[in-house]
């Protein structure tokens, strides 16, 4: 068992080595310099000819590179040349608004998604499941940013139900103020994700579910004379609850993934917002940073997923 | 070959013919017949297929009859023109355009991006997952290493950047930007079908006559996995019109001059158009919402057609 986690590590080193290389050389692909922002047209061009020479702009790229890497292990990303501060900080602010959309979306997503999939398993073949059969399929196909819009049309505008814009009302003081209104900021796009979003959790849960109905622990379950609704609450349900908490991983991927759309949809002023004011400005420290760090978390979700998989499911370790 | 047949048995020619027939009866039907009768047995399939073929031979052969440019044009005179009047069938835009014009170009320019992709995109991924998966060892794993690092990658975020990076652009570029990043499903599935069909005694005693590699994979395995790749295809369409249309809808795609479904919806992000000026961007979205759900639909019958278990239809 460790032996494969130490193994999946290994394995991600690399990854995010070639991953920092190929987010360092595309930023230097990218139209202007870092100095771009913070000079005014009358400045002299020796003046930034030297400026470039001092931080180091005219070395080779692997040179460059090094430097990148060293000032990214002393926390130091650069400065952002629109906000004209630190990119950590800047980051750091609008990180946590994204990971609360994320997980309050996660936790509706499981909430809804758990009972749908037992129940659908349960019912295999009649209506119900049906029923949740073709909710399923239509959430799944309609791409997400459609449902954004006109979710923000309906509830937002048409039936003001739900803020439309921010992650806060300006007047809300207080503990308890401030978190309600945090809340009624998240509810609306971390709903509409749940609601569209349950796709994977509800297939593998019902076809876990339909499995292990003809299992022999539940044979003995019901001939012991354990009540039907017990054997499904606490026989079947909790066997297949570790692999689908391994979902968690994936889901948190895909959700970060498309938090630049719902945060665009809602103006809501988390890390994808940020990702696509900073490629308006072509505020190109921001954007390193912010891909980069998409990338480590895409690869986190995915080695947390990949692990309790490996755990419950001894087939899929590495060899 | 009939005539030389008779000289050397007792058969006649008229039996000949009706053995040849009850052959041809008994044996399985090909795929096409298959997908056919599975669309006949079920009507809401049947509708879902029309809607698509007609509504995309509509907006191909509509686009050619429309003048872009001139479309384009701003025209002061129809500023937020009402919706359902004679000139303006579905009203027109801040700048006076035909919301109609642009819905059936945008559509045309979306459906083609979406196709060039599919074809792109399903292309690469499935010699990728027919590669990997015949050869296993060495091959494999390192095949399943850059597999690995491309999931990893923000594929939203790397492709705007790639969007930002190239100084000119059109759809052709963009397609090619798209199909970088939109492999990898179709060449998990094919991959891990790969892996199974390369195990079986076909492939072995194919091995054994010492037929090629190549032959193999492309000749013998991909035509025994071809009901499986129709299927993903047509489920990846579905998918792949949701990525131009979203992507332009936040502004990195096909170019604001060039009409698209997601340049169109990108209308709502103005707070008055979104409620007031509903018709500029309500009709796209439904529009999509519906090729989508009819494509996918059709990728569903399709899977129950490649399911001999789950079919529908009788063939005969």
């Amino acid at each position: 068992m460790w032996k494969t986690i130490l193994r999946r590590f290994l394995i991600m080193i690399p990854e995010v080595i070639v991953l920092s290389i190929l987010v360092f050389l595309l930023a230097k692909a990218m139209p202007g310099d870092p100095f771009t922002g913070s000079i005014n047209p009358k400045a002299d061009p020796a003046q930034i000819h030297h400026l470039m020479k001092i931080n180091g702009l005219y070395d080779p790229w692997y040179q460059q590179y090094w430097n990148w890497v060293v000032h990214l292990f002393h926390g130091n990303l650069g400065n952002s040349y629109q906000y004209q501060e630190p990119v950590t900080r800047l980051i750091g602010g609008r990180a946590a608004n994204t990971l609360w959309l994320a997980l309050f979306t996660m936790i509706l997503t499981y909430a809804f998604a758990l009972p749908m999939g037992v129940y659908a398993g349960r019912h295999e073949g009649k209506l119900p499941d049906t029923i949740i059969r073709v909710y399923t399929y239509v959430t799944y196909c309609i791409p997400f940013f459609v449902i954004l819009v006109i979710g923000i049309w309906i509830f937002g505008y048409v039936l003001g139900w739900f803020p439309t814009t921010g992650s806060i009302s300006s007047d809300a003081t207080g503990w308890l103020h401030t978190f309600g209104s945090r809340f009624y900021h998240i509810l609306l796009p971390g709903l509409l994700g749940a609601l569209f979003g349950t796709v994977n959790i509800v297939q593998y849960l019902r076809s876990e579910v339909i499995d292990s109905k003809h299992s022999d622990y539940v044979r003995t379950a019901r001939s012991k004379g354990v009540p039907s609704k017990d054997i499904y609450r606490h026989h079947i349900f909790r066997n297949s609850l570790l692999p689908i908490a391994a979902f968690a991983g994936y889901s948190i991927t895909g959700l970060l993934n498309g938090s630049i759309f719902t945060e665009t949809v809602f103006s809501y002023p988390g890390m994808g917002l940020l990702f696509v004011n900073s490629i308006s400005y072509r505020d190109y420290t921001v954007i390193t940073a912010l891909v980069l760090i998409y990338g480590i978390l895409n690869l986190i979700g995915t080695l947390l997923s990949d692990i309790i998989l490996s755990i419950v499911d001894p087939r899929i370790r590495i060899q | 070959m009939a005539e030389n047949f008779e000289q050397h048995s007792d058969i006649s020619a008229a039996d000949l013919a009706r053995l040849t027939q009850e052959a041809q009866a008994e044996a399985t039907p090909s795929t096409a017949k298959i997908i056919w009768s599975e669309f006949k047995a079920d009507k809401p399939a049947m509708a879902a297929l029309i809607i698509i073929v007609g509504f995309i031979l509509f907006v191909m052969i509509g686009a050619l009859f429309i003048n872009t440019p001139k479309m384009m044009e701003t025209n002061i005179m129809g500023y937020f023109n009402q919706p359902f009047t004679a000139d303006f069938w579905l009203g027109a835009d801040s700048a006076g355009r035909s919301v109609a014009k642009q819905l059936i170009v945008g559509s045309r320019n979306s459906i083609g991006i979406a196709i060039g992709l599919t074809v792109i995109s399903s292309t690469f991924g499935i010699c990728w997952g027919l590669i990997s998966g015949y050869f296993n060892g060495y091959i494999d794993w390192g095949m399943q290493r850059i597999y690995d690092f491309m999931m990893m990658l923000p594929m939203t975020m790397m492709i705007i950047v790639l969007v930002t990076i190239i100084p000119h652009y059109n759809s052709v570029t963009l397609t090619f930007i798209f199909s970088i990043f939109y492999w990898e499903g179709t060449s998990r599935l094919i991959r891990s079908r790969t892996l199974a069909e390369s195990e079986k005694d076909y492939v072995a005693a194919s091995k054994a006559s010492g037929t090629s590699h190549w032959k193999i994979i492309f000749r013998e395995i991909m035509p025994n996995i071809s009901s499986l790749i129709i299927v993903d295809c047509t489920l990846s369409f579905a998918e792949n019109i949701g990525v131009e249309t979203g992507l332009s809808y936040l502004g990195f795609g096909l170019p604001s001059q060039t009409p698209s479904l997601g340049t169109m919806i990108a209308n709502a992000n103005d707070p008055n158009n979104i409620t007031q000026y509903w018709w500029t961007w309500l009709p796209a979205a439904l529009e999509i919402i519906i090729l989508c759900l009819s494509i996918s639909y059709v990728g569903q019958v399709l899977r129950r057609a490649a399911d001999s278990s789950q079919r529908q239809g009788s063939v005969n």
